[in-house]
């Protein structure tokens, strides 16, 4: 992933030339044409996406907190390696995201700084507790699951960089919603408190899962532009009902039930009916009143400045070695 | 520590240098351009690269190379710049009719 290091110089903009190149570039859009770094872009396709794949980065980074939670107590020395090595994927995916919205002229530093400001959201899943260790299975479960249903249509997004990143994450992120199933499993074939505890989690992560996918269509504000520049290929809704008719009968397997009265098979229309989702909660958590938004933020911070001696003393030591080796050289 | 340089947050801390990570997947193929990562000098890079793109044994070798180091073309030149091969179909071998009586060539 290129970098703004590469910006193309000269190339000038007739501002006259503006609605024909957006003509030119809505036309290779719509062939299938993959957009690259350096290539022009209106300027609100380059704002959308930065801010779309910036808060995909911090929703990884934010996202490795819940289930760091239970690193020291995970019930096996197998389950905590698999569960460092999901969180170091999730690390990884922020570090993938990052890169591929500094292609297009921000830095990471900036991005960060929007995010250690409270400027820039994240998804409100993560400002959700992990009580249990079950809330670890059902976070691979639900969570992981609902992110690959909105995330594999992203790696045929317009943008190279942003696709190319979607590919290696959701490689990645299948292994994340098998180990929670896996989790899921164990518990439900375990003591009637071990099953009991995966029902809890169900109950706690169900909604929020569902929320997940954004406002329904008839209330979401960024889709239209997102959908012509083929950077979203299906609406919040669509993608909401193909989880839920995914999800249903995997929780049937488990044996566990999905905390919601009105949810019905439809015969005629071949997909699950389902009740009508709190958005109250949804715009409370997006707005920084969610259980544990402060909290998150708090970590992130703390975690930036308390690392913030070790980076400038890494540079500081780069430095000395570069000047030592050039005067040598000299 | 200087002021110079690059963009930084708000305590005016620098930005680590940013590498391009090219990997080769395995003996007999080229390293492939994967990705960029930040780090403060090239030995870091390639420790990064390893973690970062070779979780799980992507590559048996890998390349850091400075961003800042790669020429690019420009693409608004794109079409000046291929045009010249672009009218000379004599250069692929489908060009030639040859009868089918003629075997091995």
């Amino acid at each position: 992933m290129y970098t703004q290091a590469l910006d193309v110089h000269g190339d000038a903009a007739d501002p006259a030339d503006e609605s024909e190149r957006e003509r030119r570039f809505q036309a290779r859009v719509d062939r299938e044409d993959k957009v690259e770094p350096k290539d022009w872009m209106p300027a609100r396709y380059r704002a959308t996406l930065i801010r779309q794949i910036s808060q995909h980065a911090h929703s990884e980074i934010v996202g490795m907190l819940p289930e760091g939670n239970w690193i020291t107590r995970a019930p096996s020395l197998l389950r905590k390696s698999i569960l460092i090595a999901k969180v170091q994927d999730e690390g990884g995916h922020g570090a993938y995201l990052y890169s591929a919205a500094e292609t297009l002229g921000v830095s990471r530093d900036q991005l960060i700084e929007q995010l250690l400001s409270g400027k820039a959201k994240y998804s409100s899943i993560f400002n959700y507790p992990t009580p249990t260790w079950a809330d670890v299975g059902a976070i691979g479960w639900l969570v992981d699951g609902a992110a690959i249903m909105n995330q594999i249509p992203l790696c045929r997004c317009s943008y190279g960089p942003y696709a190319r990143a979607m590919v290696r994450i959701c490689r990645e992120e299948s292994f994340h919603q098998r180990q929670g199933f896996d989790i899921m499993m164990k518990l439900c074939a375990g003591t009637a408190e071990q099953k009991a505890m995966a029902q809890g989690a169900l109950d706690r992560w169900w909604w929020p899962a569902l929320m997940m996918f954004g406002p329904p269509d008839a209330a979401s504000t960024h889709s239209t532009d997102s959908q012509r520049w083929k950077i979203k290929r299906f609406s919040n809704d669509e993608l909401r009902q193909k989880f839920v008719d995914f999800t249903v009968p995997q929780a049937k397997f488990l044996g566990l039930t999905v905390p919601d009265p009105e949810l019905a098979w439809n015969e005629t229309l071949q997909r699950h009916e389902f009740g009508a989702i709190d958005w109250n909660e949804f715009e409370r958590v997006l707005k920084g009143n969610g259980p544990c938004n402060r909290e998150r933020l708090e970590a992130r911070r703390r975690a930036h400045d308390q690392g913030r001696w070790v980076r400038e003393a890494a540079m500081a030591h780069a430095e000395k070695q570069r000047s030592r080796a050039a005067s040598c050289a000299a | 520590m200087s002021a110079a340089s690059n963009a930084g947050d708000a305590q005016g801390e620098r930005e680590w240098p940013l590498f391009e990570i090219f990997i080769r997947p395995r003996g007999g193929l080229d390293h492939k351009h994967v990705g960029s990562l930040h780090a403060c000098d090239p030995r870091m890079a390639i420790e990064h690269a390893r973690d970062l793109y070779t979780r799980r044994e992507e590559g048996v070798s890998i390349w850091a190379v400075p961003s800042a180091s790669i020429t690019a073309s420009n693409p608004a030149e794109a079409d000046a710049l291929f045009e010249p091969a672009r009218d000379k179909i004599y250069r692929h071998p489908t060009f030639y009719d040859i009868p089918p009586e003629v075997k091995t060539l």
